[in-house]
């Protein structure tokens, strides 16, 4: 198909053609082109359906706010890309456009219906059309909404694509790459300091795109545009990056890019698809510029009905024509100029229709003088045509006759709106400008400045004088040295006047045609008005009654009117109803862009011990426990997790077993202090535990429950070797330090993470002396020599050993620790005695079992924070002569010493070979009525193989007042009775810890 | 007790040892094993561990001190950490000095990576949030940071030559995560 409306001689684009289909159908582009320009290139304005009336739509913009040309891009069957801008969308080779909201077809379209019954979508539908019969939301309204909802359809195959992050710094960060951004960036990198300078577009240069009548340096403004550029990228200290958008603005000049590397290539070759930059900024350059807005009138959502700057844009840079026979409304000078350059380049321009009374200027005689027909006090009250637009309908303001005139596209504009989303967002104050009706950066909160369009600065000339000296100011107070370079001069430029914000002539409040303000959510002038009449009086209500602003454009071209139909409603001033909060990001961000390196392995790190593999090449299966992969248990050939774990408990406490320990933290806990500072942070009493001695230790709360538990050993007067659990290795030692650094800060004591410093091999059981003992030298193992409970060190295979005599299992045991670099092959060493003893490797599940069965708490597990020691039945390891620890005022809280509190028990099912469900609640009658009176639940619960029946740990209303007594655990299968009993279900005596 | 004869010495199995990946402009190499110590001492008691070490500790943010094989980083006010490369424990130098002080051995604890090349810092700055333009962050700079989700302790020992500390079990992370980056960088 030829490109019937590109006009020869016009636009900057090359002569390389582009080939790309749209819903199918094969087209042909150029080379630079936008997915938009190059459909109006070949005629098309239809692209898309509205997202609740259906209504066919086209392209009303050429930029970032493009609230309607959104279609779906696919390059392959994972990389379909929904709700791209067409606008933004660079034309490739092979690019594969469809459009969306539509079935069977964009021009046939079924959901149309809506627009016909749209009196049932008014303004806050969902609050009021669905409300009865009540039952009638779960089954019918809600899935048929959800259904409907949306736009676009998400990809479902996992993203194929990578994407990459870099964080930067730099001295002057210049958002916006238009006239004024290059000119504060030339000011500010001719100082030497690191700039950085991103534009949204493929290439810098904002409105020189389109604006015909700049010129600078001798030169029309594109062209120093891209001289500029040049200049810039040659030097050492800037970095420019193109089709990259500033989407945040967060705390202390933090800004948040997200840079396209490969959406317009037809071959990424292995780029990442996007780059998401990070970069804290001495000194910030706000150079957004301003977005032009529609007219709002009576379907003046037709395709065709675009803004004007947008069909100058589509002109003079990618020299297409948007129609044959243009009509324009306008308020504001800046159509004229569209009309002109059209009109030039040989399109027919059927009328200028102005709503100003007078309008007058050097742009308005040109038009004259051209031999427009301008029909000023008038407004356009509808136009004809359905899926484009084919006449406009112009009528005087105050009424009268209407008139007709046949047109094939209508540009509008109704002003433009100062970009302040960004000077917003970091947290600056708006105010209203009353002479100019627009919002402008007022009280800045960051160090940062607006400059150009975005600050209300209208001329062009105003506007570079205004960035170059504030891009040499910000460079000299980010350290820079005084700029050198020489300010551009503008030798010509335009200067707009004129505007207006709200509902235009025959879409007023008695009327109820469809005037859209927001066109990516179907927002018209009448719903704003209704949700006034229906109460709303704040903007922020309005919006989310409506849905104004709150598409994924957010309301760009919207916004502004929007506020000015409501404060008309309201009968008041605009400032007085206030503009919503901008929030980021400024255009959608991929989460691909977010996640960025995140993916996949990356997404969080996996920690793995010393004997990883080892146990993987012995069939471990493992469990995640936090970060770390621990070997949850070993299943021989023919073993189910049940065997396995069972074979381990019971060789475990038959003969021996090896468990890596190693994901404990540990803290080094060292100084003259260390005992007083342990006596503080422990509720256990530690100046008297004899160096080379270990005890069982509890860290509470300020509120007085238990926060963490280990075995701690002195290894000197002022050395303890500290373990925590698993899972609390990083908080407890920052739980430590906090209360060092802030409330004893006069204790001399330092604290060490050795978590990973040491691998840490339990070897538990009857035989575990003998397992250890031909491997260790230089320390005597003999009871009298190393009791339960004690810490040595020494060597173990001809390497250091902190070597712990301590059991989580009731039965005799061993913690060796040695250096992680070690650990596999002292496990192998062990591993090679343990075989001649019978001894097996056992995982976590038979650790849990083990430690059950003698009721050895695990903190996390049997506690869930609002457990006290006493409730643990733990009230042994308080130091009772101790005067301070943390905790020991929580613990005298009424309600902690109160009666009734929920202990720790046993329990014991009726049935012996029922396990009860970990989680499961108690109850003393199962026959009351639901809800029943639970007085308390499971923690714990497994079938322990050396008891020969189920066992279950539980947290019991006044727990330890009802040894003996019957009572249930109400399950859907009917309840389970179980008796309470002590937690201690194996060897009570514990005289196999020295067995 | 066994006889120390009779026992076979256990073979040491550094993590991830001699792992390299090179890109375009950025290499990554996991380094041989070194003794590292964690030291914790106020002010008064500096000298007397200097002359143990046989360095003069650092004492101001960000930076260090290398003698030899061994460098000293400054990680806090109180805070260092000592790496060795020779062979020499810097834990064995400290255990003779009286003044107040906290020594403990973390040579296992950490795994070292390199990261050269002209884009080293490009690598880094993929998952490092500092400024590591030589400015602000020069030759003998170093620092407890993060990479990704990692923490780590970055040192610049060169202007395009980065060592990367990390926790033993966080290297496999960290080094995937360089690799990744490095190919972005490049």
């Amino acid at each position: 198909m030829t490109e019937s409306f590109r006009i020869a001689g016009r636009g900057r684009l090359s002569s390389r053609t582009a080939r790309f289909s749209f819903d199918g159908k094969p087209y042909a582009g150029l080379s630079g082109d936008t997915l938009a320009s190059a459909l109006l290139a070949n005629g098309v304005h239809l692209v898309g359906r509205s997202f609740k009336y259906h209504r066919p739509r086209g392209i009303l913009s050429a930029g970032a706010e493009e609230p309607n040309a959104l279609v779906s891009v696919e390059r392959d069957a994972a990389r379909k890309t929904p709700n791209v801008r067409a606008t933004v969308q660079e034309l490739y080779e092979g690019l594969s456009a469809s459009s969306q909201n539509r079935w069977p077809s964009l021009a046939f379209d079924v959901g149309e219906v809506n627009d016909v019954v749209s009196p049932m979508f008014s303004a806050g539908f969902y609050y009021k059309t669905f409300m009865w019969p009540k039952a009638a939301w779960k089954s019918l309204y809600e899935p048929v909404i959800r259904s409907a909802a949306g736009l676009g359809v998400a990809p479902d195959l996992p993203d194929p694509d990578h994407y990459a992050a870099r964080y930067a710094h730099c001295e002057v960060l210049v958002l916006g790459g238009g006239a004024a951004g290059i000119a504060a960036a030339l000011a500010a990198a001719e100082t030497g300091v690191r700039v950085v300078i991103c534009d949204e577009q493929a290439e810098l240069g904002g409105a020189m795109r389109y604006e015909a009548g700049a010129a600078i340096d001798g030169q029309d403004g594109w062209a120093w545009a891209q001289a500029s550029v040049a200049k810039l990228a040659a030097m050492d200290n800037v970095t420019i990056l193109p089709r990259t958008t500033a989407f945040g603005y967060y705390a202390q000049n933090f800004v948040g890019l997200a840079e396209r590397v490969t959406e317009h290539l037809a071959d990424p070759k292995g780029l990442p698809r996007e780059r998401l930059w990070q970069v804290r900024a001495r000194r910030v350059i706000l150079a957004t510029g301003a977005i032009e807005r529609h007219m709002v009138f009576a379907d003046n959502d037709r395709p065709g009905v675009m803004l004007a700057s947008a069909a100058r844009t589509y002109l003079n840079h990618y020299g297409v024509a948007v129609g044959r026979n243009v009509g324009v409304y306008t308020a504001n000078d800046s159509a004229y100029a569209a009309a002109l350059d059209l009109k030039k380049a040989g399109v027919g321009i059927a009328a200028i229709v102005d709503l100003r009374d007078n309008p007058a200027g050097p742009l308005v005689d040109e038009a004259r003088s051209l031999g427009i027909d301008i029909h000023h006090g008038r407004g356009v009250v509808g136009v004809g045509g359905k899926l484009r637009v084919s006449s406009m309908t112009v009528q005087p303001k105050g009424g009268g006759a209407a008139r007709t005139i046949p047109v094939d596209a209508l540009l509008v504009s109704s002003g433009w709106t100062p970009s302040v989303h960004l000077f917003s967002q970091s947290r600056g104050k708006v105010v209203f400008d009353d002479a100019t009706k627009r919002f402008l950066p007022g009280n800045y909160a960051q160090d940062c400045v607006s400059v150009g369009a975005c600050n209300g600065t209208d001329s062009l000339s105003a506007t570079l004088d205004q960035a170059w000296a504030a891009g040499a100011k910000a460079a000299k107070e980010a350290g820079g040295s005084v700029a050198r370079g020489t300010k551009p001069k503008v030798e010509s430029g335009e200067n707009f006047s004129g505007g207006v914000l709200g509902a235009g002539p025959g879409a007023g409040a008695d009327k109820t045609v469809k005037a859209f303000v927001d066109f990516q959510n179907d927002v018209t002038a009448k719903d704003i008005r209704l949700a006034v009449r229906e109460g709303m009086r704040s903007i922020e209500h309005v919006k989310r009654f409506t849905t104004n602003g709150m598409a994924t454009d957010q309301g760009k071209t919207s916004n502004m009117h929007g506020l000015a139909i409501a404060a008309e409603t309201l009968g008041k001033d605009i400032p007085e109803v206030g503009l919503t909060t901008f929030r980021a990001p400024y255009t959608p961000v991929t989460f691909g862009t977010i996640v960025n390196h995140g993916r996949g392995p990356l997404f969080d790190p996996t920690r793995r011990t010393a004997t990883h593999d080892w146990a993987q090449k012995h069939g471990a299966v493992f469990e995640d426990v936090g970060q770390w992969k621990r070997a949850w248990y070993f299943p021989k050939a023919g073993e189910d997790m049940h065997a396995a774990v069972n074979r381990e408990c019971r060789t475990v406490r038959e003969t021996a077993g090896l468990f890596d320990a190693s994901t404990l933290g540990k803290i080094e806990v060292v100084g003259p202090d260390a005992a007083k500072f342990m006596e503080l942070l422990y509720t256990n009493p530690w100046e008297k535990l004899e160096p080379g001695r270990c005890r069982y230790g509890i860290m509470l709360r300020e509120d007085g429950f238990i926060y963490d538990d280990g075995v701690v050993g002195r290894l000197a007067p002022d050395r303890f070797h500290v373990t925590t659990t698993t899972g609390g290795a990083a908080r407890v030692m920052n739980h430590m330090e906090d209360y060092l650094q802030t409330e004893f800060p006069q204790l001399n004591v330092w604290l060490t993470s050795v978590s990973e410093q040491w691998a840490v091999i339990a070897v538990q059981g009857p035989n575990s002396r003998k397992i250890i003992e031909p491997l260790v030298e230089d320390i005597d193992l003999s009871d009298e020599a190393m009791p339960h409970m004690s810490v040595r060190e020494g060597k173990i295979c001809g390497v250091p050993t902190r070597l712990f005599r301590m059991s989580f299992t009731g039965d005799r045991g061993f913690e060796v620790n040695v250096p992680a670099d070690y650990g596999q092959a002292v496990w192998e060493a062990l591993w090679a005695e343990g075989q001649k003893h019978g001894a097996c490797a056992y995982g976590t599940e038979a650790m849990h079992v083990l430690r059950a069965e003698k009721g050895y708490i695990i903190v996390g597990q049997d506690t869930d924070g609002t457990v006290t020691p006493n409730d643990a039945g733990l009230d042994w390891a308080i130091g009772k002569k101790k005067t301070d620890f943390v905790g020991i005022r929580g613990l005298t809280r009424p309600d902690l010493v109160a009666p009734g509190r929920k202990q720790l028990v046993g329990l014991k099912t009726k049935d012996p070979k029922t396990v009860l469900e970990e989680g499961a609640q108690i109850v003393a009658n199962p026959r009351q009525p639901i809800p029943m009176t639970m007085i308390g639940h499971v923690t714990s619960s497994y079938w322990s193989e050396n008891c020969g029946r189920s066992i279950a740990l539980a947290l019991l209303a006044g727990g330890r007042e009802r040894m003996g007594e019957t009572l249930f655990v109400p399950m859907p299968e009917g309840p389970i009775e179980v008796e309470i009993c002590s937690p201690v279900f194996f060897d009570e005596k514990g005289g196999r810890l020295n067995g | 007790m066994a006889k120390a004869a009779k026992i076979a010495t256990a073979a040491r199995s550094p993590i991830f040892a001699g792992r390299e990946f090179s890109a375009d402009g950025a290499k990554i190499a996991v380094l041989a094993p070194s003794h590292r110590l964690a030291l914790r001492a106020p002010e008064k008691s500096l000298a007397a561990l200097s002359k143990a070490l046989g360095l003069k500790l650092p004492a101001s943010p960000k930076s260090s001190v290398t003698k030899g094989s061994r460098s000293a980083l400054w990680l806090g006010p109180d805070e260092w950490l000592v790496i060795d490369d020779g062979g020499k424990d810097p834990l064995e130098d400290c255990a003779r000095v009286k003044v107040l002080h906290s020594a403990v051995g973390v040579s296992h604890r950490n795994v070292g990576l390199s990261v050269t090349g002209p884009r080293a810092a490009e690598t880094l700055n993929a998952g490092c949030p500092q400024d590591l333009s030589l400015a602000a962050f020069p030759v003998g700079a170093c620092s407890r940071t993060i990479l990704g989700k990692a923490e780590i302790v970055l040192l610049r020992n060169a202007e395009d030559s980065f060592r990367v500390e990390c926790w033993r079990s966080f290297s496999d992370y960290v080094l995937a995560f360089l690799t990744d980056a490095a190919t972005d960088a490049a």
